[in-house]
Parts: structure tokens; C-alpha cells; sequence
């Protein structure tokens, strides 16, 4: 069948099989010449498609214990991060670290070792793993944890599926005491102010950037810096809201059809980017929000990656260090203010420390950037290649639909060591996508 | 105050565990019963774990029917919810030549589903309420080449039902057809669907749950099904025992 990641590019035909046990899984293990998992197809890119057998994970996907002292949750690894909020937010509890999208998998999540707007505080997803079980080439089951099987844990952490098919995990909850965030925004006029905005957040626990990349001169990354903590009961106005965690999610927009490729055109997007900006402007001083709408503003949209068009669209994120950031962002901003190239969704953040083999982030900053695919958009994405890599940055391979092996290669020394690894132990045959081929890992 | 509860009857099915999870979300004590019920474990404890609600497992052969007045008298309480989701599809063309397969067939989809839901509708008339919900097929509309051992025997089920709503309307049991067209489920895995009409177990499980709730009689899954059959049962025999479908 037809696959493709949540940018719908590339698009590639491949054989899916929707295992129900862990033996018909090990069954496909021990048979097929390559394969890759799949959680919920929310990586943009290729990362999840074996053109040969792509090993579907919707079935493991069962909730197994949950230690209320601990907040530790054991789980299959196709449970959705939304279901986990709607089981456990109800009685106090929120995933630790959470991506713009509720509807990634467990398995997503420690794949792509992903990262939310606490990332400078708290670190990757990797934070609040406590050990995973993953099916190995050999169609054994280990667990690896900080303790057990370290390098099998660290290497699983960021490694996009190529270290084997994870069947279950313990990760912990945060305790919360409502379903509300206290929001501020702050309003950047440009790159430094914004940067200087996060620089003075750094005991916030959430923290991002809407960053309007059209702007050029001195509006060049003009932002709405948007900082949240979780609420308090007594942040809320009255007891009675503090009882209700129970915010269902919001009633569903969905975009049924592909949008014709012209409506995302520059002018739109300039247009768009500024109303936003001066009504986030005005928007002074704290606000409430509900959890849904501060966490997956997009998830209110179901399908809306159609608004790309039918050619499907391509993410640009990379990380930078902290000392090259600002010339880093300049360019990369200046270079696509110049291109006019309208990209709806921009995101700046501040990330934090990370130690992990193959994980994305880095101590820095790291900006996203969505383009429709088209040949001029391509050219720009090689030319913020050049750029991160001359900046000492790297690339989110859950964002990737189209880097080189080359490129990915001058922006991290940490390939080849990968790589070698999944050598050693007899992963690098069996465990293959379409991405790691192309990138080759 | 005591959770209001559910029976599941085919608890392994796609379509009864997404039954299973909406009732649980709305509140329900759950029982799940299937052959070989242990092997539910996981999905016992999944349940509990994101509904807060209690699940039982209950060892269940809807071929066996002579056990299934013992089964539910030994169930720890009567459910205020019965939903059957027991079939069995098989291979049309081994149906044709393998007559014991056939028997099958027609037994797990009409007399075994029928004769569980016979002794429950006597339980809950004597208690005098309660909503009995069969799932049935649009297979059974309308015997077709390709489908018909197991047609008839929805369609022998579904009239069941039907007389059962019939004799149970004015003693406060309701009782709710189910009429799915095609579902992803395993039973259809692997089979070319058409994506529109095409329901996801949880789909189906929602439209249930409305239904026993604002008490509907036939439903269809999705409800365009409503309308192909009408059209698909009103063509003439003279032309339908030509026709492809
Ligand atoms: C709207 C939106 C916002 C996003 N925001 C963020 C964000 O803020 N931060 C961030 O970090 N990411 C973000 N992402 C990316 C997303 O979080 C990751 O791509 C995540 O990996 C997707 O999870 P998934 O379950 O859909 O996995 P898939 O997309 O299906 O797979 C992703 C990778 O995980 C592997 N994988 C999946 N399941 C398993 C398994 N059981 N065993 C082994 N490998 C497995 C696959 O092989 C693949 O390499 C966003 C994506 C979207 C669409
Ligand atoms: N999928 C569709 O397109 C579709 C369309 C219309 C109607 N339906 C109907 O929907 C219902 C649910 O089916 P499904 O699609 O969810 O498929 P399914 O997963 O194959 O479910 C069928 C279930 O029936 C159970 N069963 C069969 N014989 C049994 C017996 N003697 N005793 C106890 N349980 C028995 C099976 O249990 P085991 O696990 O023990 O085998 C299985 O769990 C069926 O009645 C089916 O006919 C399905």
C-alpha cells in the first residue's frame, strides 16, 4: 500500500503487516530480510516505511500497571501519548515530555527521542524512561534500562527504529494538580530580543517560540515567545474548576480535502504571520489555558497536513549550538526571509543539556521550519543545510524526508559510531527504513 | 453508587473490544466472555488501568449451547447490557464443497449467537429491563454468490432478533440489531475495502453505544449501508442472479 510520513513526502509503496502477538511479531523477525517499525506515522518523513515489510504497531497497544506512588506507567509501545492523558490526567498526572502532537506513540517517542517545550529544563523523552523491552534481530526480547544493557538503551534513545522493535516501556508521569496552564507572552520585535526572552526563562518549564520567518531587516525573527507553568489550584478562579480535570478534547476541524497548492502562497502566510503576531502582542501578561489547546494547538485540525496540497510538504528542523545560535539563526532566517518562501510553522526553542549516542538535541537552539514540496523549496532546504552544518548544527531525523547521507554525516560525528554499533550487534541487516537506507545508517 | 454493567459476548473480536472500551469509558463494569478467556488478561488490566472500572473474564463457546444457561446463571451478576459479537466468516468457496465447514458457519453466526441471546432475554424479562444487542451483518440482507453461507446465517439471526424485540417491547427489554457493512477488523484483514465504506471497530462501538443509549432498533455501520441495501434488496431476482456483487 501507499505510505508516507505526516508530510505526505516522499510517498512510497510498502508492504505493511499489522502483527497481534508477540509471536506472529517475532514470526516476521525471524523472516523478513529487512523491516522497520511503526507507531503513528507522525514523523514527517521516511523514517517509518520499509518499502519491504513495515511492522505496524497498532496493536500493542494495551496500558499494563501503573504505580500511583512512582507515577511510573508500563505500557505497550503503540499506546498513544493521548491516551495516556486521557486515562491519567483525569487523576493528576501528564506525560513528562511531550511533542506538539498528542497522537505519537510511545514507541514514536523513544525512537525519535522526542522533545517538548520543557526541554531546557527537563530534557528529552529519554528523562522519563525507565527501562524498555525490545525485540532484537534474534527475535529476543531484552530489557535495557541506565543499569541493564546501557548501550542498547542509549543507542534505542534517538535511534529511529533501528535498534529493534520496541514492545513495552516504563516511563513516569508528572503529577499536576489541574488541567490548566498559566501562559505568558511575550512579544520579541526580533532575533535577539527573543533569544534574550528565552535566555531570562530558564526556570520557566515550558518555553517556545512562534517566530514569524518572513520577517526580514529589523523585524528578522520577530516572535511571540510563549512561556507556561502548570496551574495551581488555587491559580484558578474558583475550587470548582480545580476538581475539573475532565477538559475533553476539543470538538474536531478536519481538513477532508487537499488544498490546491497555491493557497499557502508567501503572501498568505506574510499576512497571516503578521496578524498573529500583533494579536499575540496584545495579548499582555498572564492567560489560562486549557491543556489541549496549549499542547496540541494543531491536533484541533485532524488532516491538516492537507493544507499543503497534494505534493505533501517538507520540515526543516535543526539544532544549533549555543555559541554559533544567533549567527546560525540569522542566516538561516535571512535565507529564508529572502527565498519568500512561506512557511506556516515556525518554531524557535531553547534547548538544554543532552547526553545521549544518537539523540537530536543539542545544548543550543533549534528552529523548524514546514515548506510545501516544490523544486525552489528543495533548493532552500540544501541551502539551510549548508548553513546549519556551518554552524556546527544537526538535523532531527523525525523531521527529515530528503537530507543526504553526505549531509547528515558533516553535521554529526556521531553516525559512523551508530552505525558500527547496529554493525556489531547484528541490527544494521534486519532493522533498515527508507530513511536509513538513504541516509545510510 | 454501583457501576452499571456490561457483557461482552466474543470478547476477543475487534468490534467487541472496542465495545468493551467505550462502555468502560461511559462508566460500565465490564465482563468480557470468549473462549479461552484467560488469554484476555492484558486486556482486563488494560481496561481497569484507563477506565478506572472493574473487568471480569468468563469462559464462553457460543457452540456449546448447552452450557449457556449455566453460563449465565453463573455469571457474578446479571448484566444491564448484553452486546453479542460472536461470528465466524469462513472461505465461501470452501463453504461450497466442505459441508462440515459450512455447518460451522451457520452455527457460530445464527444458533450459537441465538441461543445465548434466547437465555439472557429470559433473565432480563424476569428482571423486567435491560438492552440486548446483537451484531448481525448487511450480509444478511441479501444472500450473494460470494457470501452466502454466511449470509443466511446473519440473516436467520437478524430475524431473531427482530422477533425477539417483537416479543420483549412491552416488558421493558430493548433489544438493538446491528447491521455492519464493512469493518477493518481481522475478519476483513487483508481484504481490498473500499475506504469509504469502510467503518474502524471504535466507529462501530460508538454508534453502539448511542444505540442502546436512545434506544434505536437496527442500525447500520456506517449508515450509508442503510441505503445500498435498500437499493441492493430491492433489485429484482430476475436481474440480481446475474449480477457480480
Ligand atoms: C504536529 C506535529 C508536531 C510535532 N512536534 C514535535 C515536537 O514538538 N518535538 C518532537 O520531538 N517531535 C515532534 N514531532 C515529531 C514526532 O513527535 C515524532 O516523529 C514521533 O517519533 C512520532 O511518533 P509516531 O508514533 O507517530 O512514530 P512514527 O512516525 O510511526 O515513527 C517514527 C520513528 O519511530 C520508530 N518507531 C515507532 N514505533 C516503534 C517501535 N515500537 N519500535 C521501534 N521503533 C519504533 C519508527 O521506526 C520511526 O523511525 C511532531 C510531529 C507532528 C506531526
Ligand atoms: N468485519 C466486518 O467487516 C464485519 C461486517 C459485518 C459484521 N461483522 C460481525 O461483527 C462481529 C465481530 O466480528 P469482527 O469483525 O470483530 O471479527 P473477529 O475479530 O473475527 O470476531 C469474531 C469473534 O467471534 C468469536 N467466536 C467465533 N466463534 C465463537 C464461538 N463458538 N464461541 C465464542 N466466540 C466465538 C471469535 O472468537 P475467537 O477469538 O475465540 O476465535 C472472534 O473473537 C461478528 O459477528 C461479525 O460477523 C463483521
Amino acid at each position: 500500500m501507499k505510505l508516507s510520513g505526516w508530510g505526505r513526502y516522499p510517498v512510497l509503496d510498502a508492504r505493511t503487516y499489522r502483527p497481534r502477538s508477540v509471536d506472529a511479531l517475532r514470526d516476521l523477525v525471524l523472516s523478513e530480510p529487512h523491516l522497520v517499525a511503526r507507531g503513528n506515522g507522525r514523523a514527517y518523513g521516511d523514517s517509518a516505511i520499509n518499502t519491504s515489510a513495515t511492522i505496524e504497531t497498532q496493536h500493542f497497544n494495551r496500558m499494563i500497571a501503573f504505580d500511583p506512588d512512582t507515577g511510573q506507567l508500563v505500557a505497550e509501545a503503540g499506546v498513544l501519548l493521548g491516551d495516556i492523558i486521557a486515562a491519567f490526567l483525569p487523576r493528576g498526572w501528564f506525560p513528562r515530555v511531550t511533542p506538539g502532537t498528542k497522537f505519537v506513540t510511545i514507541g514514536g517517542a523513544i525512537a525519535a527521542d522526542v522533545h517538548g517545550k520543557n526541554h531546557h529544563k527537563d530534557g528529552s523523552f529519554r528523562a522519563c524512561v525507565d527501562w524498555i523491552d525490545i525485540m532484537g534481530a534474534d527475535g529476543e526480547i531484552r530489557r535495557c534500562s541506565r543499569e541493564e544493557d546501557a548501550t542498547l538503551f542509549d543507542h534505542t534513545l534517538g535511534g529511529m527504529g533501528l535498534t529493534g522493535i520496541i514492545l513495552r516501556a516504563a516511563i513516569r508521569l508528572r503529577p499536576v494538580e489541574t488541567a490548566w496552564i498559566r501562559q505568558t507572552t511575550i512579544a520579541a520585535p526580533n532575533l535577539q530580543s527573543a533569544m534574550a526572552a528565552f535566555e531570562a526563562a530558564q526556570d520557566a518549564t515550558y518555553s517556545v517560540a512562534w517566530i514569524d520567518c518572513l520577517g526580514a531587516g529589523g523585524n528578522l525573527g520577530r516572535s511571540l515567545v510563549m512561556l507556561g507553568e502548570h496551574a495551581e489550584c488555587s491559580d484558578l478562579p474558583s475550587v470548582q474548576a480545580c476538581a475539573s480535570f475532565n477538559i475533553k478534547s476539543k470538538r474536531k476541524l478536519s481538513i477532508p480535502l487537499d488544498f490546491p497548492a497555491f493557497t499557502l502562497n508567501g503572501l498568505i502566510v506574510r499576512v497571516f504571520n503578521s496578524l498573529y503576531y500583533w494579536a499575540g502582542a496584545r495579548k499582555k501578561g498572564e492567560q489560562l489555558v486549557d491543556w489541549d489547546s496549549y499542547f496540541y494547538p494543531l491536533d484541533a485540525i485532524l488532516g491538516w497536513n492537507r493544507i499543503y496540497g497534494r505534493k505533501g510538504f517538507a520540515q526543516f528542523q535543526c539544532a544549533l549550538p549555543l555559541q554559533q545560535a544567533e549567527a546560525g539563526l540569522t542566516a538561516l532566517l535571512t535565507e529564508t526571509s529572502k527565498a519568500g518562501a512561506g512557511s506556516f510553522l515556525a518554531v524557535l526553542k531553547r534547548f538544554g543539556k543532552q547526553n545521549s549516542a544518537f539523540s537530536f538535541p543539542m545544548e543550543g537552539y533549534t528552529l523548524a521550519l514546514d515548506f510545501p514540496v516544490n523544486a525552489k523549496s528543495l533548493a532552500l532546504l540544501e541551502r539551510l543545510d549548508k548553513i546549519t552544518v556551518d554552524h556546527g548544527g544537526r538535523f532531527y531525523l523525525a523531521k527529515d524526508s530528503r537530507m543526504t547521507a553526505a549531509t547528515l554525516r558533516a553535521s554529526d560525528p556521531r553516525v559512523d559510531g551508530f552505525k558500527a554499533q547496529r554493525k556489531s550487534q547484528g541490527l544494521a541487516t534486519l532493522f533498515q527504513s527508507a530513511q536509513s537506507e538513504r541516509l545510510d545508517l | 453508587m454501583t457501576k452499571p454493567l456490561v457483557l461482552i459476548l466474543g470478547a476477543r473480536s475487534d468490534i467487541g473490544k472496542a465495545v468493551a472500551h467505550k462502555f468502560a469509558s461511559l462508566g460500565y463494569a465490564v465482563q468480557l466472555a470468549a473462549r479461552n478467556a484467560s488469554t484476555l488478561d492484558p486486556d482486563k488490566a488494560d481496561i481497569e488501568l484507563r477506565y478506572a472500572v472493574p473487568v471480569t473474564l468468563h469462559e464462553f463457546d457460543a457452540l456449546a449451547t448447552e452450557t449457556h444457561e449455566a453460563f449465565v446463571m453463573g455469571l457474578p451478576k446479571l448484566p444491564m447490557v448484553a452486546v453479542c459479537a460472536v461470528g465466524l466468516m469462513g472461505q465461501q468457496a470452501v463453504n461450497e464443497r466442505d459441508i462440515a465447514a459450512a455447518v460451522r458457519v451457520m452455527r457460530s453466526n445464527y444458533e450459537g449467537p441465538a441461543s445465548i441471546m434466547a437465555v439472557l432475554a429470559n433473565s432480563f424479562e424476569e428482571r423486567g429491563n435491560g438492552t440486548l444487542v446483537g451484531v448481525s451483518s448487511v450480509a444478511g440482507e441479501r444472500g450473494r454468490a460470494t457470501n452466502y453461507v454466511y449470509g443466511s446465517a446473519k440473516a436467520g439471526f437478524t430475524a431473531f432478533l427482530s422477533g425477539l424485540r417483537n416479543r420483549l417491547s412491552k416488558r421493558g427489554v430493548h433489544v438493538v440489531t446491528v447491521l455492519p457493512g464493512f469493518v477493518a477488523t481481522q475478519m476483513t484483514e487483508g481484504m481490498d475495502l473500499p475506504a469509504k465504506l469502510t467503518a474502524d471497530p471504535r466507529e462501530v462501538a460508538d454508534t453502539i453505544a448511542r444505540a442502546v443509549e436512545r434506544k434505536k432498533d437496527v442500525i447500520y455501520a456506517r449508515p450509508v449501508w442503510r441505503m445500498i441495501m435498500l437499493f441492493i434488496r430491492n433489485i429484482p431476482e430476475s436481474i440480481f442472479k446475474r449480477m457480480k456483487i
